[in-house]
């Protein structure tokens, strides 16, 4: 397992060099520049500031410069922020991302599985059914409608919770948490009353019953294990998704996350967020994947050898 | 695990779920003010950041020698409690407040205002607004210096800005420049404090860190209190502000909402006592329900088509005049955008300032069908397919739609919509590569120069391509006309060469449509959209 893990680090680094560097020329191919606005700015004014960014010097040098930056761990100055650091910007949202992330996952956890593996056991009666449907409905509703849906009726209607912002009102990170975690309980659910189906009808549980265990013994300890491993590898990608991708979340409820400056960074055409939240989103992917891929081969003994 | 799990949730939800008094009800007990700031601002160093949110956040926290006027009109006493204007209108003479103080306690001096002009004007300090202050007398001389060719910056004795002594500032000025006191409510002109920016870096140093709070110092009615990064920013009132006493808030509360329909749900839910602005299609609907909290407030812009002068099918006048003559403004403001936009018919939008263009253009499809034929098409030689170039926006979309229809119906000419990322959009346009693009203009200051001033020849907001001698001379014989009631008439003649021209096509007049709340006061439609907070206060009838 240890030889895996080295392996799979080692593979990380040249990954996340091609990304950063891709991203460096891609980026400059973009029509457009940083300093761009509505009320042109005069050529004297575009030449000192391009002075003041390094972006007078070729792009070789510009590309030594940051990666020499990147490798010491510094993102560079963001150039729609004027005295912020990139570093800075990402630190301040991770946490909130993170968080929220956590919640998410959490909610989709408890729900998907719960349902998953109750309309596996209950398979095609009602306790089957239901929730597959509610899931479907939940997998098919993107959260740009979910969500002002939600803040539409506890919100609005029923001014039971705040409709935006986190952490600045009682219950206001509720809603998003939800709207985020359903989203994924949908798959969750999915996915585990697939995997306990195919797990159910094995030889090993027949056996766990016939050694005269409890229904409840049989599905906590023996089935869940090998059913919930398609779940377990979807949290990997699941996780990094919802730290990268929660932006439309992070716009309707105006939470401070991470996911907004990656976005607002590529329409601002500020160049080091851009490649700074690249460069550390795909970190992430590539070591929520790697955590996801170990805990499988931890669940699933078969596949160590493979 | 799974019991405990749910029952910790179901916790959470009961708990939280008891009924919240709402921000803006709290808001009144403490004087705080819920403000929807549109964007994240990019910062609040006076000298570097651009745009509107800024703005909002400077006014409170600075001040320049002069404010805007919170109902609209002449500037108020700011950092200066009187001026004197010389004769020829080119010298002004400020006195400072004596009791006039930064948050830290120090005294605003005319030496900080000569230091903080210098540092706008210090090219590698890549200031955007320098042209603020190329009015004074060898500004522009002193920031146009290039390095690069190894000639030494000339001193900036030469820039017409003087202290005669600690409270008395003197302003040199190449032309009497009539709005010039309006201009110093902009906030590129507004004093920073020189101590606190050399000591977390240089005069020209963009990335110093003594904006953040605990470091930030100015001389505003309020400061600093802290800043969450694209969640919320908190200024209180500065015990240390000249005029202290007649500030109404304890706090203000900025929140960078950039989703206008989340801004609006927050309004709703009492999160917020004012919206930066209103979801284009909620604007009728409000109307129509005689929503109170709907403002609807006049604004100084103008929405206007730009055409490219260099196309070889809109070299042609008589072309741009027959697209701006077959538009009907009245039905794209009351079928469109419907939310009671005016009908432009003057690339200034009228009475700015008192100043009224006598510009007409009527909606007349004969007359621009002739002016067609006259440009030489005619079935035999049909007009060529035109494009519109666009920013990626539904409303902009809509327009275009509408245009695009009016084009078609009343001279047959096809028209290709292209709608493009807002920095290539800005790209297209400023490399010349656009036939016809949509544009908008907000004035900086309340004077018509604001507008006409950016299609002289080589000005980098003309974009158009359209130079014309006679225009340019008027603009720059207005500026150097002291007798309001001639300057205007100078700059109508302006106006109606651009209008026979049509190098741009006025389309609607903008407004500034916002929701607010009963119990703020104080709260002035004006024309430049500038509310001092100072002037603010939270009441329930």
């Amino acid at each position: 397992m240890l030889a895996i893990f080295i392996k799979r680090v080692f593979m990380a680094i040249p990954v996340l060099l091609a990304v950063a560097t891709m991203t460096f020329f891609l980026i400059k191919l973009a029509p457009g520049g940083p300093f761009d606005a509505e009320k042109a700015v005069s050529p004297q004014v575009l030449k000192n500031l391009n002075a003041v960014y390094n972006l007078d010097a070729s792009e070789w040098e510009q590309y030594t410069d940051y990666m020499s930056g990147v490798i010491q761990g510094d993102f560079g100055p963001s150039f729609k922020y004027p005295g912020r650091s990139v570093t800075e910007m990402i630190a301040s949202g991770l946490p909130i991302t993170f968080e929220l992330a956590m919640y998410a996952i959490l909610i989709a956890l408890v729900i998907g599985v719960l349902s998953g593996v109750l309309a596996a056991l209950k398979r095609n009666t009602m306790l089957d059914f239901i929730p597959m449907a509610i899931a479907m409905i939940g997998i098919c509703v993107p959260t740009f409608l979910m969500g002002p849906l939600l803040v539409l009726i506890f919100g609005i209607q029923l001014e039971l919770l705040p409709v935006a912002g986190w952490g600045q009102l009682s219950g206001d990170k509720i809603l998003p948490s939800i709207t985020l975690g359903f989203a994924y309980a949908a798959y969750i659910a999915r996915l585990s009353r697939g995997g306990m189906l195919e797990v159910l009808n094995q030889d090993f549980i027949r056996t766990a019953r016939a050694k005269g265990l409890t229904e409840r013994m049989v599905v906590i300890k023996h089935a869940m294990q090998g059913g919930l491993i398609p779940v377990v590898s979807f949290l990997g990608p699941a996780i990094a998704g919802l730290l990268a991708g929660s932006f439309v979340v992070e716009t309707i409820f105006q939470i401070p996350g991470l996911g907004r400056f990656y976005v607002e960074a590529a329409l601002n055409r500020d160049y080091t967020m851009i490649l700074g939240t690249t460069i550390f989103f795909s970190a992430m992917i590539v070591f929520f994947n790697l955590i996801s891929d170990l805990a499988s081969l931890w669940l699933n003994p078969r596949s160590r050898d493979v | 695990m799974n019991k405990i799990l749910l029952s910790f949730l179901s916790l959470i939800l009961v708990i939280s779920c008891s009924k919240n008094i709402s921000p803006v009800d709290s808001g009144l007990e403490t004087q705080t003010f819920h403000f929807g700031n549109g964007s994240e601002p990019q910062g609040i160093d006076p000298h570097i950041v651009t745009g509107v949110p800024e703005h909002h956040l400077l006014i409170a926290l600075c001040e320049g020698l002069t404010t805007s006027n919170p109902r609209g009109g002449e500037s108020l006493a700011g950092a200066a409690e009187s001026w004197d204007i010389s004769d020829d209108g080119k010298i002004y003479t400020f006195a400072l407040q004596k009791n006039g103080k930064w948050s830290n306690g120090d005294p605003v001096t005319a030496q900080d205002f000569v230091w903080s002009w210098k540092r706008v004007l210090t090219p590698s300090l890549g200031s955007q607004y320098p042209d603020m202050l190329y009015y004074v007398q060898g500004a522009q001389e002193y920031h146009s210096h290039d390095s690069s060719q190894g000639l030494a910056q000339p001193s900036f004795d030469t820039v017409g800005v003087k202290a005669l002594d600690d409270y008395t500032l003197e302003v040199t000025l190449n032309n009497p420049t009539p709005f010039f006191l309006g201009l110093l409510s902009h906030y590129s002109t507004w004093p920073v404090h020189k101590e606190t920016v050399l000591k977390h870096g240089s005069i020209d140093d963009r990335n110093g860190q003594w904006t953040r709070p605990g470091n930030f110092v100015c001389n505003g009615a309020f400061q600093l209190k802290s800043w969450e990064l694209n969640s919320r920013i908190i200024v209180e009132r500065n015990p240390m502000y000249w005029d202290a006493n007649s500030v109404g808030l304890n706090e203000i509360h900025y929140y960078p909402v950039q989703n206008v329909m989340t801004e609006d749900r927050m309004f709703r839910a009492g999160q917020l006592h004012v919206t930066s602005t209103l979801p284009s299609q909620k604007c009728p609907v409000y109307i129509e329900e005689k929503n109170p909290d709907l403002r609807i407030d006049p604004y100084m812009g103008t929405y206007f088509y730009r055409l490219n002068t260099k196309h070889p099918v809109l070299q042609d006048p008589k072309v741009r005049r027959a697209l701006a003559f077959s538009i009907d403004r009245k039905q794209l403001v009351d079928k469109v955008t419907k939310c009671g936009q005016i009908p432009a018919y003057s690339f200034t939008p009228p009475g700015s300032n008192g100043y009224e263009p006598d510009t007409s253009i009527t909606f007349d499809p004969e007359y621009a069908k002739s002016l067609l034929k006259e440009a030489g098409y005619d079935e035999d030689n049909p007009f060529p397919e035109l494009e519109i170039l666009f920013n990626t926006n539904e409303d902009h979309r809509k327009i275009a739609l509408a245009i695009q229809q009016m084009w078609q119906q009343n001279l047959g000419v096809l028209i290709k919509l292209v709608n493009q990322d807002w920095k290539v959009y800005l790209n297209r346009e400023m490399i010349g590569d656009f036939e016809v693009s949509r544009a908008g203009w907000i004035g900086d200051y309340e004077d018509p120069n604001t507008f006409l001033d950016t299609l002289r020849p080589n000005r980098g907001n003309n974009k158009t391509g359209w130079a014309n001698s006679e225009y340019d001379m008027l603009v720059e014989k207005a500026n150097e006309t002291q007798d309001q009631a001639k300057r205007y008439e100078l700059l109508n003649q302006a106006e109606r060469i651009l209008i026979d021209e049509m190098p741009i096509i006025p389309l609607y007049t903008y407004v500034r449509s916002y929701q607010l709340s009963p119990d703020v006061k104080g709260y002035y439609p004006n024309y430049l959209d500038h509310h001092h907070p100072k002037y603010i206060y939270l009441k329930r009838d």
